[in-house]
Formats: C-alpha cells, sequence, structure tokens
C-alpha cells in the first residue's frame, strides 16, 4: 500500500508544482502583461470591471505593493473556484467556458489515436521481438526513420497527398460545419470522419517508439532463466511469448507511456493546428497569437491537471500488473 | 509526436561478460579492456548512421560556404528545381538550396546546444543524486520527476509567449529547451549509476578510501560513457524536432534561420497547396534523415549498454531441427 | 503420465537394458559456433540407471551445465550438437531418440518423462506471476482433461512433499525466501511423476542448514517415487554424500566415473584427487590444508606413470 500512498503524494507535489510554475512564470518575465490585457478588452468593448481586473493581476502580476504571498494564496483561491478570468480572443467567453467547449475533442481525438498506436505497437513489437532473426527485424530500423521524422511535415505531406490530390478525406476541420453539434447520428459520424486523418496521422507517427520499445524488451527477457524454465516444462510456444515473454516485457513500457502522456499533448497542439482541429490545442496557440494571457495560463493548468490525472491512473494499473511494487521496500 | 523516448532503463552488466564459454575474458579487470570493448562494433546500420550524419553535418558546417545569398530575393518567383537553382525557389524567389545550407546550420547548433545543456543537466540531477543517495538523491529524483511530468511544449509554449519576439533569439531558444528537456535523461542515468555504485569495484575503491568526486569520475563516470553517449544523441534529436515545431506554430527563433523557420515559411507561403514540393519537402527530408542517421548510431550505442541486443558472429549457421 | 507418440528407432540392446537403466548419452559432442568455436562436451557417454542418483561434479565452465542443457535439447544458439545420440528408455513405451524428436513431441516429453530443478530459483520463476499459475501451467498444458479442483488438490499434494505449507501457494515469487522457492521448483519438477530430474547446482546459493533439509528431501522424494536424478554441482563432498554414482568432468570431458565410494576411496585420476584434496578435511593437523597446502593422506606418493614430472595436468 505505501506504493499508492506514495505516487498518489508524488502527484500532489506535482500538481502543487504546476499550479505555482503557473504564477510565477508571468512574472519572472519582463513586460506588464495585465495592462496589454486590460487594453485590449477595452478594445474589444468590454468593461474595466475591477473584479475583471483583480482576477487578471492574481494571474499575471501587477505593481501594486500587496505581497507575492497574499497574492499567490488568492490566486490559489480562485483556481480552487475555477476561476480562471475571461477570455480576450474569445470575449466574452470565461476561460473555463472556452476550455470546457474545447477540451472533448482534444481527448477524444487524441487518446483514441493514442491507445491505438500504444496496442498496434505493443502487438508489433511482441511478435517481431519474439521472432528474433526472422525477416521482421529489417522492420525495425525503418521505424526509427518514421519516429524521426517531425509529426507535422509528414501530416502535412499526407495531407497534400490525401486529402489535397486524392480527395479521400477533408483538409481541416473538425466536422462538417452543415451539422449542428450534439449528440446527433450525423454530426458524430461527421466527426468521426473528419477524425480520422489526423488519428492516422498521429498513429503512424508514434507507433515506431513502442514497437522498438517492445522489442527490445523482449529481446531482454526472452534470455531471463523463467523463459528456460518455461521451456523445459513444456510448455506451447505461445503460451511462454504471452504469458512469461511479454508479460514481463510489457512492464516497461506501460510505465513508459505514463511518461509519453506529456508528448502525446504536446503532439495534440501540433496535430490541431495543422488540421485546423477545433480542440485545446488550438485554442492554446490562439491565445498565443491574441496575447490572451489567462486564456494561455488556464489551457497549461487544464492540460498540466490533465496530464497529471492520467499519469497517476497509469501509475497506479502498473503497480496492479506487477506484483513486485507492492512489497514494502 | 515523437516517441524516441530516452526512457529505457535497462540496468547492463559490463559489456565484457557476454558470449558462452568466455570465462576467462569475462573475468578481466574492466579498466584493462574496457574502453575498447566499449566502441561500438562495426555494422551495416553503423555505417548508414554515420554516414547519414556526417553528410548532413559537413552540409551545414562547409555548405553555407559555397552557395550564393539565401535572402536575395528574385522576381522569378516559385519556381521549381532547374535553371540554376539546384531546389526550386520560394515564393519571392529566394534560393532553396542557399536557405537549406543555412537553415540546417542553424538547426545543427541550436540541436548542439541543446544537446550539452540538456545533458549536463541530467548528468548533474541523475548522477550525482544516484551516487550520493540520501536526502540528496530523494530531492533530485522529485524535482526531475515533477520536471518529467509537466507536460513540454505547453510549458515552452506559454514561457515562448511571455518573452518578447525581440528576445526570442535562437540561443534563447535553446535555453529553453534544454531547461525543459532534460528530466528524461536523468532518470535513465540515475537507474544507471544506482546499479553501478553497487558493483564490487566501486565498493573497492569507497573502501580503499578514494574520495568521492574521485570514485566518480575514474571508476563510474567511464561506464557510463556509452549512456552518457546515447542520452546526448536523444537529446540532439529532441532539440531539433522539438525547434521545428516551436517554428512551425510560429513561437521560434525569431532572429536565425533554422529547418523549422523554413518550414513555417513554406506553410505561410502555401508550399504544399501551390504544389512547391520542393520548398516544403527537403527541410522535413533532412531532419528525418538526420534523426534517423542518430537513432541508427544509437542503436549500435544500445548493443553495448545492453549485450542481450548483440547477435553472435556465427561460424556458419546453427543447424535446424538442434535447437527447440 | 501422457504417452508420446512412438517415434524413434530401437537401439539394439536397449530391452536388455531398459529395465536397468532410464537414459543412455553416446559419443555427445557439443560445440559453441562462435569465433573460434568452443568445444564444450567433448565425447561424453554415460548410463543413468533407473533410481539412481549420478553426481556430475567439476569447476565453472567445465561442461556439465552444457551437458545437462543438451539433453534435453535446452541449449541455445551458438550451441549445437554435432555428434553423439541421446535415448530416453521410457518406462511406459519405446525408447526415445531424444535429438530427433520432432517439436511437439519434444514438448509433450518435457517434464513429463523428464524435468529439472535449475539453479539459484531467484530468476528461474515468472516474477509477475503467483506460484500456483506456475504450477497450475504445467498441469493444463500437460493433462488438459484435469478439472480444476484436481489441479488444486495436485499442487497442494506436491508443496505437501516437499514440506511446503500450500498457504502459500498464492503468493508471488518474491515473497518466498530462497529455500522456500528451491523447493516449489522441486515440487514443480514433481507434478507430473517425471522419471529423471536433472538438478543444476539446486543448493548452491542457499546456506548450510537449508541445504541440508533440502537434500534430504530430495533422498527421501527418491525413495518414494524412484525417479532418477542427475545432481550438478562444483561441490564434490556433498555428491560423496547424495549420490550413488559420482562423474568428474574436466573440460568437457568425463574424466571418471564410478560408485560415489570408489571415487572417495581409491579416486583414479588425478584431477578427481585434486577436487578431493580442495576440500578441507575435519581430521589431520589444524592448518595442514592451508598453511602449507599438503595433500591428504591418501596421496602420499605422487603417481608417478600420469605425472611424471611431479607437476599437475591442470
Amino acid at each position: 500500500m505505501r506504493y499508492y500512498g506514495r505516487k498518489l503524494a508524488f502527484y500532489a507535489v506535482a500538481l502543487w508544482a504546476a499550479v505555482t510554475l503557473n504564477f510565477f512564470i508571468p512574472r519572472l518575465l519582463p513586460g506588464n502583461p495585465v495592462d496589454i490585457l486590460m487594453a485590449k478588452l477595452q478594445q474589444r468593448g468590454g468593461s474595466i470591471d475591477p473584479s475583471v481586473r483583480r482576477t487578471y493581476e492574481l494571474l499575471l502580476g501587477s505593481n501594486s505593493r500587496e505581497s507575492l504571498w497574499s497574492q499567490y494564496v488568492a490566486y490559489l483561491g480562485n483556481t480552487v473556484h475555477g476561476n480562471l478570468g475571461t477570455s480576450v480572443s474569445a470575449f466574452p467567453a470565461k476561460v473555463s467556458d472556452v476550455i470546457a467547449q474545447s477540451l472533448p475533442w482534444t481527448i477524444v481525438l487524441v487518446g483514441i489515436a493514442t491507445v491505438i498506436s500504444f496496442v498496434l505497437g505493443i502487438v508489433l513489437g511482441i511478435v517481431v521481438g519474439w521472432r528474433r532473426g526472422s525477416w521482421l527485424d529489417s522492420l525495425v530500423p525503418a521505424t526509427t526513420v518514421l519516429a524521426a521524422v517531425p509529426y507535422f511535415w509528414l501530416a502535412l505531406i499526407l495531407v497534400a497527398l490525401l486529402s489535397s490530390t486524392l480527395h479521400l478525406f477533408p483538409i481541416m476541420g473538425g466536422y462538417d460545419v452543415y451539422f449542428t453539434p450534439g449528440l446527433n447520428w450525423e454530426f458524430l459520424r461527421s466527426a468521426g470522419y473528419y477524425g480520422v486523418l489526423p488519428a492516422l496521422t498521429i498513429v503512424v507517427s508514434s507507433v515506431g517508439g513502442w514497437l522498438l520499445g517492445m522489442r527490445n524488451m523482449m529481446v531482454s527477457t526472452t534470455s531471463e532463466d523463467y523463459i528456460l524454465t518455461a521451456e523445459a516444462k513444456g510448455l506451447r510456444p505461445r503460451r511462454i511469448m504471452m504469458r512469461y515473454a511479454a508479460r514481463n516485457a510489457v512492464l516497461p513500457s506501460v510505465a513508459g507511456f505514463a511518461i509519453s502522456l506529456g508528448f502525446v499533448v504536446s503532439g495534440a497542439i501540433v496535430t490541431e493546428q495543422v488540421f485546423s482541429y477545433p480542440g485545446i490545442g488550438s485554442k492554446l496557440l490562439q491565445a498565443v497569437q491574441n496575447n490572451d494571457y489567462a486564456l494561455m495560463q488556464g489551457i497549461f493548468l487544464v492540460i498540466t491537471v490533465a496530464v497529471l490525472g492520467a499519469n497517476l491512473l497509469v501509475d497506479l494499473l502498473y503497480g496492479i500488473i506487477d506484483p513486485r511494487t507492492r512489497a514494502d521496500s | 509526436m515523437t516517441n524516441l523516448s530516452p526512457t529505457t532503463e535497462s540496468i547492463a552488466e559490463p559489456p565484457l561478460q557476454s558470449g558462452p564459454g568466455a570465462g576467462a575474458a569475462a573475468r578481466r579487470h574492466p579498466h584493462v579492456s574496457g574502453w575498447r570493448a566499449m566502441l561500438p562494433r562495426w555494422s551495416p546500420k553503423l555505417g548508414f548512421g554515420l554516414g547519414l550524419v556526417t553528410v548532413i553535418a559537413l552540409f551545414g558546417v562547409i555548405g553555407p560556404i559555397f552557395v550564393g545569398d539565401p535572402s536575395a530575393i528574385n522576381n522569378i518567383g516559385l519556381t521549381p528545381p532547374g535553371n540554376g537553382h539546384l531546389v526550386g525557389t520560394t515564393q519571392t524567389g529566394q534560393d532553396v538550396f542557399a536557405q537549406l545550407t543555412h537553415a540546417t546550420r542553424g538547426s545543427l547548433k541550436i540541436g548542439l546546444l541543446v544537446g550539452v545543456m540538456a545533458t549536463a543537466l541530467s548528468a548533474f540531477f541523475g548522477i550525482i543524486g544516484g551516487y550520493v543517495g540520501g536526502v540528496v538523491d530523494e530531492a533530485f529524483s522529485l524535482f526531475s520527476n515533477v520536471m518529467l511530468v509537466i507536460p513540454g511544449l505547453p510549458l515552452v509554449i506559454v514561457i515562448s509567449a511571455f518573452v518578447p519576439a525581440a528576445q526570442r533569439g535562437s540561443s534563447m531558444i535553446a535555453v529553453i529547451l534544454a531547461i525543459t528537456g532534460w528530466a528524461a535523461s536523468s532518470r535513465v542515468l540515475r537507474a544507471q549509476t544506482l546499479s553501478l555504485r553497487n558493483r564490487d569495484y566501486v565498493a573497492a575503491a569507497r573502501v580503499a578510501g578514494e574520495k568521492p568526486w574521485r570514485v566518480v569520475t575514474v571508476e563510474i563516470l567511464p561506464n557510463l560513457l556509452p549512456v552518457l553517449a546515447s542520452q546526448f544523441v536523444f537529446a540532439v534529436i529532441f532539440a531539433i524536432l522539438a525547434e521545428a515545431g516551436l517554428s512551425f506554430l510560429g513561437l521560434g527563433a525569431s532572429n536565425s534561420s533554422t529547418l523549422g523557420t523554413m518550414l513555417y515559411y513554406a506553410q505561410n507561403g502555401f508550399a504544399l497547396q501551390r504544389g512547391a514540393w520542393w520548398w516544403f519537402v527537403p527541410p522535413g527530408a533532412i531532419i528525418a534523415l538526420f534523426g534517423c542517421g542518430l537513432s541508427l548510431i544509437n542503436f549500435s550505442i544500445d548493443e553495448i549498454i545492453n549485450p542481450k541486443l548483440r547477435t553472435e558472429p556465427r561460424k556458419r549457421a546453427a543447424r535446424r531441427g538442434v535447437a527447440s | 503420465m501422457t504417452t508420446t507418440s512412438p517415434v524413434s528407432r530401437p537401439i539394439s540392446d536397449s530391452r536388455r537394458r531398459a529395465a536397468a537403466s532410464v537414459l543412455t548419452v553416446e559419443h555427445l559432442d557439443v560445440v559453441y559456433q562462435v569465433e573460434p568455436p568452443v568445444h564444450a562436451v567433448k565425447d561424453v557417454s554415460l548410463v543413468l540407471g533407473r533410481g539412481e542418483i549420478l553426481g556430475l561434479a567439476g569447476e565453472s565452465g567445465c561442461g556439465k551445465t552444457t551437458l545437462a542443457y543438451a539433453i534435453n535439447r535446452l541449449h541455445r544458439p551458438p550451441a549445437e550438437v554435432t555428434h553423439g545420440s541421446v535415448t530416453f528408455h521410457d518406462r511406459e513405451g519405446p525408447d526415445l531418440d531424444l535429438l530427433a524428436l520432432q517439436k511437439e513431441d519434444l514438448r509433450r516429453f518435457r517434464w513429463a518423462k523428464l524435468s529439472m530443478v535449475f539453479q539459484g530459483a531467484m530468476n528461474a520463476l515468472n516474477p509477475v506471476t503467483s506460484v500456483r499459475a506456475q504450477l497450475d501451467d504445467v498441469l493444463t498444458t500437460h493433462v488438459p482433461a484435469m478439472s480444476r479442483s484436481a489441479r488444486r488438490a495436485r499442487c497442494t499434494e506436491v508443496f505437501e512433499l516437499v514440506g511446503v505449507d500450500p498457504g502459500r501457494l498464492d503468493s508471488y515469487p518474491h515473497e518466498l525466501s530462497g529455500g522456500m522457492r528451491q523447493r516449489v521448483m522441486i515440487a514443480m519438477a514433481l507434478l507430473l511423476n517425471p522419471q529423471v530430474m536433472i538438478m543444476d547446482e539446486p543448493t548452491t546459493a542457499l546456506d548450510v542448514v537449508v541445504q541440508r533439509g533440502i537434500l534430504r528431501e530430495i533422498l527421501r522424494l527418491r525413495q518414494e517415487l524412484g525417479f532418477s536424478v542427475i545432481f550438478i554441482t562444483h561441490d564434490l563432498p556433498l555428491l560423496l554424500e547424495l549420490s550413488d554414482r559420482i562423474a568428474i568432468m574436466l573440460d568437457g570431458e568425463i574424466v571418471e566415473i564410478a560408485s560415489a565410494d570408489e571415487i572417495y576411496l581409491r579416486p583414479q585420476h588425478p584431477y578427481t584427487r585434486k577436487l578431493l584434496d580442495a576440500f578441507p578435511s575435519l581430521t589431520g593437523e589444524r592448518g595442514a590444508f592451508i598453511r602449507s597446502g599438503a595433500s591428504s593422506s591418501r596421496d602420499q606418493q605422487p603417481d608417478v606413470d600420469s605425472d611424471p614430472d611431479g607437476m599437475d595436468p591442470r
């Protein structure tokens, strides 16, 4: 049980670190963001509501005499209540609303694509690693080329090929704007159709990494003593491959999956830029281009919380599949 | 989107203990033949990788000396390869080939800078933490785990966004990438240091009273060299790809030309939509080939770190049906 | 328990030997095909009697483990059997040429007729599944007809045979002590009532008290169940206590093979004598062995014929 306790404590610390980082970054860097923001707000026709200004100051820092500590405490209070400020680029929407509306798109697209590439990579890695020395081994260097390719470059080329030239898939967007969003069949089907190409590009560029890692672990594991025991026991090769080799070899990949979630999110940002996909990544970029600092910080916070949460889940899962971690060390 | 994660924490035995019946060889002291055994073994993969890396590096380092001015504007507009322009021109008539050489140099510079800084950071937190142990180790690992788990690109975006465009040079970008990207390597280095620390020869050195810094530099570091090299290569790949991504998003280095900025301009100039593949494809291809070459080199280094990945040199193919 | 399909050519005098011996190895050669090739097992011939404990002694690297693996065809590339034959005289059927068995027959033969107990049970058990699951594996593969409760009963039975509390069946390997893990390995090897058990240094990593307990179990089980044992170790005095016959291996060859008594009282080969002398005696002058390197009283005059220069052949 100590394992679970430690993990929870760690993620609590990481969360605190992220929130605090969010607080300090704007204050450490030069410039006075609040004034910029307020000016922009006025341009859009917003009123200079003192409470709005106050929220901004807590987020971004101000020249007032107020002590850093009390600013920090108030900022924490705001954050916990979900008061992340008002967006400038999507005025008059509140930051939390903007996020809530775009988050599901990212989660669905990226979540599904990542799971697919993980499963596919692991399965292929098991097969390639088990039959060492066959022609499959020559696949391995090929996948490294794919992994070294800049994702967006590959994506754009695929778009040029499949969308512009062959007209197989739509070039951009999350769904056909003809349909109204909601839980209706046409919309969902359209969303799925528009999601195929982005998901495909994500899978193609990340499968290689999983395959390679799993294959290396399989190669390592097949020389372990318990595999020899399993062979001596007269077990069927398929059973040895799955229950003895793969079951042990997959552990580092599961651990690595948690870490890669951070990269997945990064990739989501680029994907959404390439495909103009209405997810949280494109909102972030929009915020940057418009100096919408409040939205930027809010998105960063939400992304971090999501990644930490997912990491925690995977770590807990790891504790279940590897009984050695549960032993009190 | 790359999954070139340097997180394989394969804790390996010293490279001399591979091979059956190699009893005498395995008992040799690690230092005597250690150096030669640490060099990668020659193989077609390694040759190909080294070749790619060398060609591209030369292209970037001495290429710019021989080509014309990359920012010279012409009236000819977007033209395909030919007519004195090896790889065609951009929409403002600039020679793509000349741009490629300068851009490669810029990317290599960032890659190298980040590689060195990130590896130094990860070595500091990983090796020292792993060796010293105790509270220092707990603190260092907590710090690196937290840095690892906070998503990188959003953090880089936020930091870059707060830095005014004027100050966002390539060195600044390199620094930002280095401080957000060292964490994964430090975990690997820490794991290796932990395993090395318990080896007999290290314990012998400590009992003999060697000072800690001497133990680290003389006993531990030489055995960590393959891992350090591998992590350095990963850092370079990561840096070049991350910089490309950043530039593509418009947040890249504002004053220098890199492969990433080339792609940015190509995308903004609607290169693909206008069918100008010669502008868009080469920069990405160079990145891919360079990354591929580095990965192949890393494969060979991997085989040193983890001898089980090696294929033994065979005298003749083993008879089928005898081995089960 | 399972019958393997009749597969191979009978050896001429196997009928005569069938009742008396269970395994015949003839002129076996095993070579590691690397640069340069390593001849790990050179022209080894031996016969294992039914119900006999044959000790295989020698220093590290002499080829005893390679020999054991080759008998069961567990050796992996680059190791290769280049010459010789291994014949198993099945109590319940015809003789089996082990080197010629097809993959599926080999798989069914393994563990059912000949099982192994490996060295250092530390890594020989799958770390992520329970011990029960690893025992069940054997049963579900070789005796698919067995019901769940029958399997449960059998697992409990073998645990009791080796003296481990059946309540530990659901533990993971890392939760058991070294001695317990070794007993679990032995229990697992007994599951299908094999005719031969090959034990590769099963007690090397354990302390002497635990070792004694395990050796006693092995003797008792052999008494009860009648299987043969090939016991591989570098510890010659242990074999003197345990085995019926002992084979001494040196550099891939068997240099001497005789009953335990003969080896102890009248060792023929100089290397055998050297091995015996390498273990300090409980009797004699204190310090006689270590400080002066004196050999035992058995070896007062050097054997001139085999050692004309007075130097050891090693």
